[in-house]
């Protein structure tokens, strides 16, 4: 059967050994990341101990799955700007965004990602066909850009994404990820933030029950420039969001945000590393689960400041609100510092709805249901707040509704 | 004298305890094998049965490896290059004081440890300002020299002896309990230790009885190219009481020495048991030449309801620090507690922390630690609460604080959450910083040097670790923070 050989990490190999002519861009760079995947294997994908950055998620549902074909035929556009169907550019679906290149067109992988090191990118690398590339000149306000990616079928796709902000440009970045079927989203994103520039990127993770998406995202911040990032996480069987941030310049800031709302047996893990390698640089986290069914949720957060890196101001909170009696939260808020004048801090937090604050709502006359849809309403605002840009929380705010509803239904 | 090498200098005559003993040792060849844990077990004439656990700790140990997630660093340590046993040539476990070694009660009188007992007169009232009795098992190296006031505590059914005479005498006792709260192949380091452990104390406390006094163990590694495995079990049954101290030090050498110990504490029934470490093995010198292995084991069983078990903790001593008392909360209701405070200073690096595992409904824990990093050290706290669904009410609050002391070293926080029952809360705090100017500042103004004023705010940002020692104990440990920090500021 050839089925055997579309599945796991060796289907994966075979896949790029097929491809392998036909991919664009640098050939030694997509065989020196195969050589990595082949020894780096899918985390859990084979009995042997997992790594560290893999201890509370295992890939195996995904050795297992096989990634057969797609049914991009049937598709419609998102209403996104740049639509991407099982990670090729659709043009028909999309609108022209200035400074926006595909990938396929001019195929480059950055320095930031670690094929070496993440299992996942070196997938990305070996495999990645198209992605987007935008550039945003020195000092234009490009405003909101929205980015979609709508997976079908039985695909597996491996868009790479690159992101660059010149000195002093700014840019809202809203990336949607839906589907429908049992496909393989991993995405990689690298963005650069020049001096001074301003990337708030917003990421809604509506994927298909059934979908895979594990995206990885690295990013580096220069003098003075914001990387802003904030991540609603909805869909998808198991799930992982990734995020690297590098403050590579004074006074630079990340944030890196994030609402998972799960239900059934979903499993969903929000990984991020953030290095303050240059002084007086800030970082901010808040990231909230809402742990419905069986679900599982994943907090693994690590601030790490390097020995010159002085005046560091760090900050990361972690909560989860357990809704059902078989959720689960695994958390590990890391800190690692090198610089002693520097204020770094996290708090975590898990638990079920407060009885009392309940009990308050309910002996004044707010039906159970109601008062328990405002509590996790309010839990999520500390985190949904800090989108800044009024549109987009009320997008974001009308997703996490509509979700509630459901849970409730 | 230039004012480094001054402060190189106070640091390295800091570790006042770094002494050697000149006694003659019976020895064991250097080298692990089924033949010297024989030898062992011979020595200790023991029964067969712990022999045949020694054998299979040591076939599991075999098909282990070093485990090296812990953020330290050393070099390979050659397990084959140790003396697994070493003990004073006079014959251990004598019948009184008056046959100890004199050069034995000699080491410990400096080390300031209370070997005498001082007789207390039937009818009359003991001195109210008096130091209150603390009973002592002395281990040095590979066996158990001395232990004190044991005649009083069997009086109300305490036992208190070394692990070995145990192992003799109460062999139901040690056979019931021992490595049923930290199994032989729990990891790498229990395992050497169930297969080697020489020596350690063993504690009974009946059932309703409220130890009269405080127990405590004191540690000394003495021989050369040795390593000391201590192995300690504490019982308290259903109501019992007990309070125990340990202390440890060694003396000053280049080489590194491996210290690998197990302790299990068992809790039934609204018993107690509160467990008081400070661990001042040699930390190695300036240049993080020498110093001891501290790759030890401790966990306690909180087994039945209400039961509390609280680990209080000063670390300043030892190379490497790689040590985790955990709690396993068993029982309904029932309590565990870790108090921390590590210091590190020079090249150490100290990697701890604590698990809290709760299985029974209503379990409670509470973590502090406090974590000082100087010089050119690594400090990691690195703990794990777990609720299983089975917990339900379960409540942590874990609060866990960093100080830096100058820009080359470093502080680390790696904990792990885990619930899997929605009734449990669970709370994790974190800070890192420094001594704050203005403190440091309003302290010099009010004319404290800066080494006292550093030592006044470090006292302070210990406090909450410090207040649950044993009174005697609290003492000598502030003094023991300023005597490792010394030197470390300016």
């Amino acid at each position: 059967m050839s089925a055997i050989s579309t599945m796991g990490a060796a289907g994966f190999l075979a896949r790029f050994e097929a491809l392998r002519d036909s991919l664009p861009g640098c050939a030694a760079e997509r065989a020196a990341a195969a050589e990595s995947f082949r020894a780096l294997g899918l985390p859990g994908g084979t009995s042997g101990r997992r790594s560290e950055a893999w201890k509370y998620t295992s890939l195996r549902p995904l050795a297992e799955a096989d990634f057969a074909g797609s049914t991009a035929d049937t598709v419609h556009g998102d209403g996104a700007d740049l639509v991407f169907v099982d990670g090729v550019f659709r043009p028909d679906l999309s609108t022209t965004v200035p400074g926006f290149t595909q990938f396929a067109e001019a195929p480059a992988f950055g320095p930031l990602p670690r094929p070496d090191r993440d299992p996942l990118v070196a997938l990305n690398t070996m495999l990645a066909a198209d992605g987007a590339v935008l550039r945003v000149p020195a000092g234009v306000n490009a405003g909101i850009v929205r980015l979609g990616s709508i997976g079908t079928g039985a695909s597996a796709f491996h868009p790479r994404h690159m992101i660059h902000l010149e000195q002093g440009a700014s840019l809202i970045l809203l990336e949607t990820a839906t589907g429908n079927g049992a496909y393989l989203h991993n995405p990689v994103t690298e963005i650069t933030v020049a001096e001074g520039a301003h990337l708030t990127h917003i990421r809604l993770q509506d994927e298909a029950t059934d979908a895979f998406h594990l995206a990885t995202i690295y990013a580096e911040v220069a003098e003075g420039g914001t990387y802003d990032g904030f991540s609603l996480i909805l869909g998808g069987r198991v799930t992982r969001t990734e995020i690297h941030a590098v403050l590579n310049g004074k006074s630079a800031t990340a944030h890196m945000n994030g609402a998972q709302l799960l239900t059934g047996t979903q499993h969903a893990d929000f990984t991020s590393v953030v290095r303050h390698a240059e002084p007086n640089g800030t970082s901010r986290q808040t990231v909230k689960n809402v742990l419905n069914g069986r679900s599982r949720g994943v907090f693994q957060g690590r601030i790490e400041v390097a020995r010159h890196a002085q005046k560091t101001d760090g900050y990361q909170m972690n909560q989860a609100l357990l809704l059902s009696p078989d959720a689960e939260i695994d958390s590990k808020p890391e800190l690692e510092i090198f610089a002693d004048d520097v204020k770094c801090s996290h708090g975590a937090t898990v638990g079920e709805l407060d009885a009392e604050q309940l009990f308050y709502l309910r002996s004044r006359g707010v039906p159970d249901s109601e008062a328990r849809a405002l509590l996790v309403r309010a839990f999520l605002a500390e985190a949904l707040d800090l989108v800044t840009d009024e549109a987009i929380r009320a997008i974001l705010e009308q997703r996490v509704d509509a979700w509630w509803e459901r849970q409730a239904a | 004298m230039s004012a480094t090498a001054e402060i190189l200098d106070s640091v390295q005559s800091s570790y006042k305890w770094g002494f050697e003993t000149d006694i003659e040792m019976d020895l064991a060849p250097k080298g692990l094998n089924e033949d010297i844990i024989r030898l062992i077990s011979a020595r200790k004439e023991e029964p067969l049965w712990m022999l045949e656990y020694r054998l299979k700790a040591f076939a599991a140990w075999l098909k282990m490896e070093e485990p090296d997630w812990a953020r330290v660093d050393h070099p390979p340590i050659d397990y084959q290059d140790l003396h697994y046993y070493a003990a004073p040539k006079k014959k251990a476990g004598p019948k009184s004081l008056d046959e100890v070694d004199p050069e034995l009660l000699k080491m410990y009188e400096k080390l300031g440890i209370p070997l005498k007992e001082r007789a207390i007169l039937a009818g009359v009232e003991p001195d109210p300002n008096e130091r209150p009795q603390i009973a002592v098992d002395a281990v040095f190296d590979s066996v158990s020299v001395a232990t004190t006031f044991r005649e009083t505590l069997s009086k109300v059914g305490v036992i208190f002896c070394p692990i070995s005479e145990a192992v003799r005498d109460h062999p139901d006792l040690v056979r019931e309990y021992l490595g049923s709260v930290v199994p032989v192949a729990d990891n790498y380091f229990s395992a050497l230790n169930a297969a080697v452990f020489t020596d350690g104390s063993f504690v009974y406390i009946p059932k309703g009885v409220r130890c009269p006094m405080e127990l405590s163990t004191y540690f000394r590694i003495n021989a050369r190219n040795t390593g000391q495995f201590e192995r300690t079990l504490i019982i308290a049954e259903a109501g019992a009481h007990v309070s125990y101290l340990e202390g440890c030090t060694a003396p000053q050498r280049d080489e590194n020495q491996l210290h690998a110990a197990v302790v299990e504490l068992i809790a039934m029934d609204d018993a107690t048991i509160k467990y008081s470490t400070v661990q001042n093995w040699y930390p190695g010198d300036a240049d993080g030449k020498g110093g001891i292995y501290n790759f030890v084991t401790k966990r306690g069983a909180c087994r039945g309801d209400r039961s509390k078990i609280s680990w209080t903790q000063v670390e300043t001593g030892s190379a490497i620090t790689w040590k985790y008392p955990s709690c396993v909360l068993i029982g309904e209701d029932s309590v565990g507690e870790f108090y921390s405070v590590a210091v590190t200073t020079n090249h150490q690096q100290a990697d701890t922390g604590t698990k809290m595992i709760h299985v029974g409904k209503g379990s409670s824990s509470t973590i502090v630690s406090k974590g000082i990093s100087a010089g050119k050290s690594n400090n990691t706290y690195r703990g794990l609460v777990r609720i299983l669904p089975s917990a339900a009410g379960a409540r942590n609050h874990t609060q866990c604080d960093s100080l830096l002391i100058g820009d080359e070293c470093g502080a680390h926080t790696v904990p792990y959450i885990e619930s899997r029952n929605r009734t449990a809360k669970v709370e994790h705090e974190a800070t890192t910083s420094k001594i704050a100017e203005d403190q440091l500042f309003y302290c010099r103004q009010r004319g404290l040097s800066e080494e006292d004023a550093v030592n006044l705010i470090v006292n302070g940002f210990c406090k909450e670790v410090l207040k649950e020692l044993p009174m005697e104990f609290a003492v000598e440990a502030q003094k023991l923070l300023a005597v490792s920090l010394e030197g470390s500021v300016g």
